[in-house]
């Protein structure tokens, strides 16, 4: 090819086309799965009245005439917050995984391994649990902070502190190396597994309530959950987006990133704890969910491509539909653990990917 | 004028197995004026690579001076250091993925004005770039199909999309055949030429350095040992000095001088110029 033959605009056009049809098809699904997660259930509720009830009272279009009361309820009391707070999560953690795996290019990363998972389940663990061997302390499990209970509370600052402290530890100097951050990360979580496993020794009668947050649910999210970690989540999400070159950058590794102008030590400082804000943000309200923020980020570098730019938004859609409809299966199955849906579905699908695609692996090593 | 590259006293150690520290770089000077093509020869470990660490800002120095254009490295940022500096390093692992014109767009990254796209200047410079390092036409490929010369192609496209003043190399030619050494290396040459670039290249070719670089730095003991023209500084005498090997000289037909190992005798012996020995 001649330099007078080729296309002139080598890098947007086509790019842009892409990202439109992308961003598309990701609205598109997740309207479905708006409509899908709020009209199925033990009662079910048909498209139209779905779209009806959430016009008028979401946006104040039309009339609910003709849905009745208790459906409009179950809507708006019960599925919706459960639907939202599922898109919430699902996207949250899908974000913090294609970010861990950019940071420390690793294709295990996940939302939870520098010890995100470990520090929120010993927070929820105690928030369960001390209630129980303290009650002189008055604070009962029920007890709230601005609508949020002592267990989501408690989870959110075990996840966050937790990752402050193995980022204190791994640093040298100005620099964060992705080996040292990721070893400590793993020490740090096994110490404080521990610790939950002995809370669960110790727990008694509260040794499910504890087993099924571990396992991830969404069965009790409400409004006043969402009020606090949907805004968590999309804040962080912007920030995440507006240094996509950063995070494009850090796959050529620190010293060719540092050579093209990266800060890299401070770069990756801001985004573990930019993921690791809107990763305690949705296990604070829903548990340790697993496999959305590992498998997301993976299919989505097989289908688009890993520039940052349509990775992370395409990354959030995916992730927030397939969360409400693994959690809709949940529900369907008679109120199994989201986690196991996650799992059962996820795991046999990236096998498959991985069968199929020897991309999927060589993505992020070269 | 000021220099491109001033480097005064660098000392540089690195920390040694079971404690202590082993000095590798002991007061080192090196003067490079802008528009100046230099090859970096020296045996292993010698300190090369560190040397070209230090002049790209990526290693600081324990004592001793390098300045970029008059200004003292510590003073720049780095964005700014890589709007101007850009660095071709041993190897680099491209992540799979990217279509070879997004790579080398990342090149513009330190020059960055637009949120999420790129300007037509961006568009114009990654174009050039890619013409002068004879990469337009793998730019809808992707990274994992390259071949080892093809890579290195990209690479030099991604830094002269940087479009910078001083082009650090380090031992460019690793891994490629001797037509493709040979290519990248007049490639180079002539965009020393033509863009009025600064090259520092860390080669181990010597017959490559004969061939292509105007000037050479030996290093040796921690410094430059040589410095100058090629066919004084890689004399058989001198390199025997410095790397312990017996060369002989040999002329092509045409009258271009290289160096060949001395055959029928071993031609490792140790070097007389021993960093530890004499400067411990």
């Amino acid at each position: 090819m001649r330099a007078g033959v080729v296309p002139r605009p080598i890098v947007r056009g086509p790019a842009l086309t892409r990202a439109a049809l992308v961003l598309g098809a990701g609205a598109g699904l997740l309207l479905l799965a708006l409509v899908v997660g709020v009209g199925l259930g033990s009662v079910a509720v048909a498209p139209d009245e779905v779209l009806r009830v959430l016009g008028h009272r979401l946006l104040g279009l039309g009339a609910t005439s003709g849905v009745d009361a208790s459906t409009e309820t179950i809507v708006m009391e019960l599925r919706l917050p459960r639907v939202l707070g599922a898109m919430t999560v699902g996207a949250g953690l899908a974000c913090a995984g294609t970010v861990f795996q950019a940071i420390l290019r690793n294709p295990m990363a996940d939302p939870y391994i520098i010890g995100t998972a470990a520090g929120a389940s010993l927070g929820a663990t105690l928030g369960i649990v001390l209630p129980l061997l303290a009650p002189a302390l008055a604070i009962g499990a029920a007890s709230t902070w601005l609508g949020i209970g002592l267990v989501q509370l408690l989870a959110f600052a075990g996840g966050l502190g937790t990752v402050l402290l193995v980022i204190g530890v791994a640093r040298q100097g100005g620099r964060l190396p992705s080996v040292t951050l990721l070893l400590t990360g793993y020490a740090v979580s096994s110490l404080l597994a521990a610790g939950v496993s002995l809370l669960m020794f110790a727990s008694g009668r509260a040794l499910a309530v504890i087993f099924s947050w571990l396992m991830g649910s969404l069965a009790g999210v409400g409004w006043a959950d969402l009020a606090i970690a949907a805004p968590v989540v999309g804040a962080t999400f912007v920030l995440l987006l507006a240094r996509w070159r950063s995070l494009n950058l850090l796959l050529l590794g620190d010293g060719p990133a540092a050579h093209l102008g990266l800060e890299v030590g401070r770069a990756k400082l801001r985004l573990t704890l930019l993921a690791t804000l809107a990763t305690s943000a949705a296990v604070a309200i829903s548990g340790t969910i697993g496999f959305v923020g590992l498998v997301v980020p993976h299919v989505l570098r097989l289908v688009i491509g890993p520039d940052h730019r349509l990775l992370l938004p395409a990354s959030a859609v995916l992730g927030a539909a397939l969360l409400v409809l693994a959690d809709l299966g949940a529900r369907l199955a008679g109120g199994i653990p989201v986690g196991v849906v996650t799992a059962l579905v996820g795991a046999p699908f990236f096998l498959w990917l991985l069968r199929r695609s020897r991309r999927v692996a060589s993505a992020l090593s070269a | 004028m000021t220099a491109a590259v001033e480097v005064l006293g660098l000392h540089v150690s690195y920390e040694a197995d079971g404690g202590g520290r082993r000095a590798v770089l002991r007061g080192l000077d090196l003067t490079v004026e802008a528009g100046e093509l230099v090859a970096l020869v020296g045996p292993n470990g010698s300190g090369k690579t560190t040397l070209l660490r230090a002049i790209a800002g990526t290693l600081p120095a324990e004592a001793g001076r390098v300045a970029l254009f008059g200004r003292p490295i510590a003073d720049w940022r780095r964005v700014e250091l890589a709007r101007r500096v850009a660095v071709l390093p041993q190897a680099l692992a491209l992540p799979d993925g990217f279509r070879v014109a997004e790579l080398v767009e990342m090149g513009r990254a330190p020059h960055a004005t637009r949120w999420l796209g790129s300007s037509t200047q961006d568009a114009e410079a990654v174009e050039r770039a890619m013409a002068d390092a004879d990469a337009l036409d793998l730019a809808e490929r992707h990274a994992d199909e390259l071949s080892g010369g093809e890579r290195q192609r990209v690479l030099v496209a991604m830094a002269l999309a940087q479009e910078p003043e001083l082009l650090l190399l380090d031992e460019p030619t690793l891994h490629l055949d001797i037509a493709h050494q040979a290519a990248l290396l007049a490639s180079v040459a002539r965009l020393q030429a033509r863009r009025g670039l600064t090259v520092i290249a860390v080669l181990h070719d010597l017959n490559l350095a004969i061939a292509h670089a105007p000037r050479v730095a030996a290093l040796g003991a921690g410094r430059i040992a040589v410095d100058g023209d090629p066919a004084s500084v890689l004399h058989p005498a001198v390199v025997r000095e410095l790397f312990g090997a017996s060369l002989d000289e040999a002329r092509t037909a045409d009258g271009r001088r290289f160096l060949v190992p001395r055959s029928g005798q071993a031609t490792r012996n140790e070097p007389s110029v021993n960093p530890d020995r004499i400067y411990r």
